[in-house]
């Protein structure tokens, strides 16, 4: 496997991502956007596709840059310092990977429109309070040479204004993965007012006609398209939490060199200096299984299993004490709107359930581990 | 010496090399205090395998697999240093010979040291023919390692060395010992200290074993008194020993993180260990625990090989040992609370049937104490990585 460090096409990636997002995503951006009511930002979409980042996982064939998981999950990472709202991870990671499984003529279609940036998905898998796909109870029952999908699906992520739905059905003999316009007869979107102020919603299914056509792989078979798509985008939101708790902790070391009490700077006090440090730790040793993470699966796919499910608790652990750290540490002005610590928390607690939560994972490591 | 082989041919030759010659009894991964080989001229080896399986690793340069060729070591890169990790797990093989020497002293020689220093030390580490010790602390500098007082008075041909060490590991059974010895009382205090190289055999030189809670010593008091140490025995230049002093340090930190239990990703899962001593792992808290041990062991694992990279790039972060250090010795101590909890009343006795646990366990507890606490390594981290003031 190539090393765990950056190649020189990786650093100005990384470089040139931060370049951008410093002037035009900043946390500010996002409380504009919450500010204003909104949840997604068109112009940073279609900006983030000229760059090339829509396509990040798209085929050269179909007009990607096909840059690798590698890559985007530097662009992820840099996205979550500054906390960027937009469907990366639904659209251009967890639907690029799964339409990329696919090799039919409409697939190559859909990856081509969303490397332009003229696409966009959202995963609806969930049914409960957690992350829970083998357990899926959604029915697509046959009808004719088609389908009809009764059910309901919540926390889908990006689901509000997504143009079409990546959905989750038992089907007779297993689990079917549909690909359907998110506007087609039966379905009634329910966006949820969310803590981190993005988008997702509930969607409501009922009796909504699906031919085959709208199978994304094969029948009884979701998870040999939508697994490596979900692993995707679990270390690719694991990227974007570690990269949330470099912001966050950036924020407080700052903080920690400026603000005085007693007459000197509070970074001078050994028992914040001694957190700090810690969590540095934490965020050193997170970011090396993200980078495993994203090597396993450019390289190894097939065996990446363990690396994801490694990276995406690590870096829900390691996000969540950022966040807390960082709000302890500045004190009240922490808890106050006016400051955007609150802003890290709140998207840290999203991240952390979204695609797996810490549990779920360890899960997933300590049976690849033989316990 | 040869030029490089291709990673395949060096893996499929190295696995042919340690099917004939790694004995089966040194296959069971040496994880105990009891089965290391740390070598030297009082030592006695445990079994005829032990004896054989030095003897071959040393022919090849395998108990120092890095170091150059001429200090009797393989010279492997580190694709190839990845290989010989991988397949010594792959078998289950014991480190043919654990030292300070190959720890510690090595790489302070092999950066520091002269020509003809390296020649004449380094192959008997390599051989384990020679067991060193370390002359760090003394009573009144434990963390504040730098106001050592063991003094060394010039005499011309050599230094004068009176003083006392504490916390010198296995003194008692080393041929030699780096100390840190002060030649300048006048300096401040960074500035006077020299790492000098002393035979544990000369006049003067006393060790004292000191028992722990573990109920062994493997630590002792080393006492100095009108040594001569002849003025070639010093490693960098005089006054200058605390660089050297530094450098090392890393090495041994880098050394206690890296025996935080198989790392690296060859070791046995910790909950794999707890499952097999309760024949499986029902209790909740218990399997909570070993998972939560289980990521951060791989996490950890993952970011020793990533330094290890960076080194070679050139790109690493210049205080990562301290970080190592410190998240390696917090979780090793972790996990034998864990192997403890798993064993309940059985670790309980010091021959219980699961053997030495306890032991283990109490050992452990040195971990962040020895080469710097790990409050010292959260303050220098906080200076150096964050630029708090320190």
């Amino acid at each position: 496997m190539s090393k765990l460090v950056m190649s020189e096409d990786e650093t100005m990636l990384a470089d040139a991502a931060r370049g951008f997002l410093d002037g035009a995503a900043p946390v500010k951006a996002l409380r504009d956007l919450r500010d204003a009511g909104q949840t997604h930002d068109p112009k940073l979409w279609a900006e983030m596709a000229q760059m090339g980042w829509t396509g990040v996982l798209v085929p050269e064939s179909a007009g990607g840059s096909d840059m690798g998981h590698t890559a985007a999950n530097i662009l992820a990472q840099e996205m979550g310092k500054t906390l960027v709202a937009s469907p990366f991870i639904s659209t251009a990671v967890v639907a690029a990977t799964a339409l990329k499984q696919v090799s039919d003529k409409r697939a190559q279609g859909a990856l081509a429109k969303i490397a332009k940036g003229e696409l966009t998905y959202a995963l609806a898998v969930d049914e409960g309070s957690k992350h829970d796909p083998d357990n899926t109870q959604m029915q697509a029952t046959r009808d004719g040479n088609g389908f009809r999908l009764s059910g309901k699906k919540c926390f889908v992520v990006d689901g509000g204004l997504a143009d079409r739905l990546l959905v989750l059905a038992r089907t007779e003999d297993g689990l079917t993965l549909f690909d359907i316009p998110a506007d087609r007869s039966g379905i009634t979107r329910h966006p949820q007012n969310m803590i981190d102020d993005r988008d997702a919603a509930r969607v409501d299914f009922e009796n909504v006609a699906a031919t085959g056509e709208d199978v994304l792989g094969q029948v009884d078979n979701a998870m040999d398209v939508l697994r490596p798509a979900m692993q995707a985008g679990q270390a690719a939101l694991a990227a974007e939490m570690t990269g949330l708790a470099a912001g966050a902790f950036g924020m407080t070391t700052a903080y920690l060199k400026e603000r005085k009490q007693f007459g000197v700077t509070i970074g001078s006090f050994q028992a914040l200096q001694h957190r700090a440090a810690h969590l540095w730790c934490e965020i050193e040793v997170t970011a090396s299984a993200i980078f495993n993470a994203g090597r396993m699966l450019d390289e190894d796919p097939d065996n990446a299993t363990m690396a994801v499910s490694l990276a995406k608790a690590r870096a829900t652990a390691t996000a969540q004490l950022a966040v807390q750290e960082g709000v302890q540490m500045h004190g009240g002005v922490g808890m106050t709107d006016a400051f955007d610590m609150g802003f890290f928390m709140k998207r840290a607690r999203v991240g952390a359930e979204w695609l797996g939560d810490y549990g779920y994972h360890a899960e997933v490591v300590a049976k690849e581990r033989g316990f | 010496m040869e030029p490089e082989q291709e990673p395949a041919t060096f893996r499929a030759e190295l696995r042919e090399w340690l099917a004939v010659n790694c004995p089966a009894e040194m296959r069971d991964g040496g994880n105990t205090e009891e089965s290391i080989c740390w070598g030297g001229k009082h030592w006695e080896f445990s079994s005829p395998a032990q004896k054989d399986w030095l003897a071959r690793a040393a022919s090849k340069g395998y108990t120092v697999p890095t170091w150059p060729v001429e200090y009797g070591g393989a010279g492997l890169n580190r694709t190839q240093e990845k290989i010989f990790h991988d397949e010594m797990g792959r078998i289950n093989a014991r480190p043919p010979l654990q030292s300070f020497g190959i720890w510690m002293l090595g790489p302070a020689l092999l950066h520091f040291g002269s020509h003809d220093q390296k020649l004449h030390y380094l192959p008997p580490i390599a051989r384990g023919e020679v067991r060193w010790c370390q002359g760090y602390s003394e009573p009144g500098a434990g963390s504040d390692l730098a106001s050592v007082q063991s003094k060394g008075e010039d005499k011309g041909d050599h230094w004068l060395v009176n003083g006392q060490k504490i916390w010198t590991s296995y003194a008692d059974q080393a041929d030699w010992i780096f100390a840190l010895i002060r030649t300048d009382r006048e300096a401040p205090k960074h500035k006077g200290i020299s790492f000098l190289l002393i035979d544990m055999n000369d006049p003067g030189v006393e060790t004292r074993p000191i028992k722990l809670i573990s109920g062994v010593s493997p630590f002792c008091e080393t006492f100095f008194t009108d040594v001569k140490v002849p003025k070639d025995q010093i490693v960098g230049d005089e006054n200058r020993g605390w660089d050297v002093a530094k450098y090392l340090l890393t090495h041994e930190r880098e050394m206690i993180s890296g025996g935080a239990g198989g790392l690296a990703g060859g070791g046995r899962a910790l909950g794999a260990v707890l499952s097999e001593m309760r024949g499986g792992l029902e209790d909740a808290t218990l399997r909570a625990d070993a998972m939560r041990a289980e990521v951060d062991a791989l996490a950890i694992g993952l970011t020793l090989e990533r330094y290890k990279d960076q080194a070679e790039a050139g790109t690493g972060a210049g205080d990562a040992s301290a970080m190592l250090k410190y998240v390696g010795t917090e979780l090793n101590k972790q996990r034998h609370e864990l192997i403890m909890s798993a064993g309940g009343s059985d670790a309980l006795a010091w021959d219980g049937p699961l053997g030495n646990r306890a032991g283990d366990w109490l050992r452990t507890k040195a971990n962040s104490i020895e080469g710097g606490t790990s409050e010292v390594m959260l303050s220098i981290v906080s200076r150096r990585v964050l630029g708090l003031p320190g």
